[in-house]
């Protein structure tokens, strides 16, 4: 049963992420992408990290995709122009595919043994990531904070010289 | 009372027929709200004072015409109104009608439901998108940006009721909420409570917020360019929405299926009468809190789109983080350090 | 155990059945009459003009981006909220800096007026 679903959503997530790519059409681009999150998310869920499943869903389906396609809303007629899907950049593409390829491989190799059984038990992750966030992974969790700041800044920044054309 | 694996199965069979007949029976009921406010007699041609209204409903918009407007995009059109209905349906998921009575408890059980509520909005903007009319088009983009926003208030009025139950299982919520109404959070976290109330009605697309489908500037909003079951299948969304909305405050903030005072008023409860008393305190409590939408839709006037937005942003999400450190700083002064 | 997402899973086939089969249902017996100007975009009675893809105010694009940004800080504060009360002040003090640098960013964009709807 586990094998069975594990299965599904990989190939949930290869074909849509093969959809999103080929697609003509920069909707259908980003609406298969919206399946490759969840089949993602379910993948986080099967291997007992329920909170990342959760917060794949919530950061990547309900903002991030919302984002990108506000974009592709908002830009005039983008929606009518097919994509180019024709191969260009080779070169610097296939090297960095390669590159990420080849360090994927590494650290499966380095990983000596794998737990080939899924956890026995399936205890919520929530705590401990909320323990380790507070004392261990202090100072990253406030550099967050800061980099989401930049952010925030960043976002008005451009709204506001969007403002300003509008302006002049 | 504890339920197996095939008990949980069962159970969703069945909580997935009821919330399909209550569903049906919240339009009948909205219309017989409105008529008895607005001083009319409401539907009642249809069986006994019109009861089978809703079946009528839907036997109707079976039979119409599908109308798919040659400018629109075909597929995705289709798709909108099932992504929608489908996701109001299973946010329904983690709420416990009953002591062991749920259909799944995980112990993120919360953000599950805040999870499906965002992918629901998918439902609407693609539906707006897909339609290439201008009304529809407006409406998704406002029904979108007001369901994000909103959604940021909601999950940070939820953290205040984790950080007194510290778990995110819904289960544990409902059970931190002893049968001693003052263990309610809704006397625990009133100004959680009151902006996770304001944030449903966002949610929910119902009014004074349904700006999305405000009827006199852009005809139906999202749904303006569907026909048939399509169009059924999006009023129905909306009505489970309703529902889940309700039974979400019900769960959070009411104590869910906890009967109040029952070691007192009814010691001797136990079994299955215990446990049909508690879904029947579980209705009641929903239904309380579907009629209160239900009397709101019915007396206050439409937001302008800006106020909308202003309540949103500029009073709700401030005062969310308030409540966050208000209920920390009294949490550590009640564990004393 | 694994076991437990079963009757979601169940509740996701029923709903999707209920999402499908009425859509095929429609589709298979209602009539089928279509024409141009049944078929054409709803505007009032005139004729379309134009297409409904034009561009519309960045607004709705800024409560995006606003959006996931605060979204993200907020996810923070859910494993943070369930062991509060296990850590204590020293967690309280920690909030309060994240909640405070959170808050900066907010009082920046509403002092922009990032967020001013004409």
């Amino acid at each position: 049963m586990e094998v069975a679903i594990f299965w599904l959503l990989a190939v949930i997530i290869i074909a849509s992420a093969a959809a999103t790519v080929f697609s003509k059409n920069i909707i259908y681009s980003a609406f298969s992408l919206l399946f490759s999150f969840l089949g993602v998310a379910g993948i986080y869920a099967m291997l007992s990290a329920d909170f990342l499943a959760v917060t794949q869903i919530m950061v990547y389906v309900g903002g991030i995709l919302t984002l990108i396609l506000f974009g592709v809303m908002l830009t005039n007629r983008i929606t009518m122009m097919s994509l180019k899907t024709d191969v260009f950049n080779f070169i610097p593409g296939l090297t960095i595919a390669a590159v990420m390829l080849a360090g994927l491989l590494y650290v499966i190799w380095v990983t000596g043994t794998w737990a080939s059984d899924s956890p026995a038990a399936w205890d919520t992750t929530v705590e401990t990531i909320g323990t380790l966030t507070i004392t261990r992974f202090l100072l990253p969790f406030e550099v967050v904070a800061i980099l989401l700041l930049i952010a925030v800044v960043g976002a008005s920044f451009i709204a506001r010289k969007d403002k300003q054309k509008i302006q002049s | 009372m504890k339920l197996e694996l095939l008990g949980h199965l069962i159970l969703t069979v069945a909580i997935f027929g009821s919330l399909f007949l209550f569903v049906a029976y919240a339009v009948y009921f909205e219309r017989k709200v409105a008529a008895k406010m607005q001083n009319r007699v409401g539907p009642d041609r249809v069986g006994w004072y019109g009861l089978l209204q809703p079946f009528a409903d839907i036997l109707k918009l079976l039979l119409k015409e599908e109308i798919i407007a040659t400018q629109a995009t075909k597929f995705v059109h289709t798709l909108a109104p099932a992504i929608s209905v489908i996701m109001a349906f299973i946010t329904f998921a983690m709420i416990p009608i009953a002591e062991g009575f749920y259909i799944a408890d995980i112990n993120i059980g919360m953000l599950y439901m805040m999870a499906v509520t965002s992918i629901g909005v998918y439902g609407v903007t693609l539906a707006g998108w897909s339609s290439n009319s201008k009304y529809s088009l407006l409406g998704s983009m406002r029904a979108s940006a007001q369901m994000i926003s909103y959604e940021l208030s909601m999950g940070l009025a939820v953290v205040g009721v984790i950080l007194i139950t510290q778990s995110i299982s819904v289960v544990s919520i409902v059970e931190s909420q002893t049968e001693n109404i003052l263990y309610w959070n809704i006397i625990r976290q009133p100004l959680g409570f009151l902006i996770f109330w304001i944030a449903s009605f966002a949610e929910a697309n119902r009014l004074p917020f349904d700006l999305p489908e405000s009827e006199q500037e852009l005809v139906g909003g999202f749904h303006t360019e569907y026909s048939s079951m399509r169009f059924a299948l999006f009023f129905f969304a909306e009505y489970t929405h309703l529902i889940v909305a309700s039974s979400i405050l019900t769960t959070v903030y009411l104590g869910g299926y906890q009967i109040p005072f029952q070691s007192f008023l009814f010691p001797g409860l136990d079994g299955w009468w215990l446990v049909s008393a508690q879904i029947l305190t579980f209705i009641l409590k929903m239904c309380l809190f579907v009629f209160l939408f239900m009397w709101v839709r019915w007396t206050l006037p439409r937001f302008k789109y800006n106020h909308l937005m202003e309540l949103g942003w500029k009073y709700l999400l401030p005062l969310g983080l308030l409540n966050v450190v208000l209920t920390a700083g009294w949490l550590l002064i009640y564990d004393g350090f | 155990m694994f076991e437990q997402y079963l009757p979601v899973l169940l509740l996701i086939v029923l709903a999707v059945a209920f999402g499908a089969g009425s859509l095929l249902l429609t589709g298979l017996i209602g009539p089928k009459r279509p024409n141009q100007v049944k078929n054409s975009a709803y505007e009032s009675g005139m004729e379309p003009v134009g297409t409904a893809h034009e561009r519309y105010s960045v607004k709705y694009y800024m409560v995006a981006m606003l959006f996931v940004i605060f979204d993200v800080e907020i996810l923070f504060m859910y494993p943070w909220a369930v062991q509060f009360r296990m850590l204590g002040l020293f967690a309280f003090i920690e909030m309060i800096l994240f909640i405070g640098l959170l808050f900066a960013g907010y009082y920046y964009i509403i002092k922009k007026g990032v967020l001013e709807w004409e």
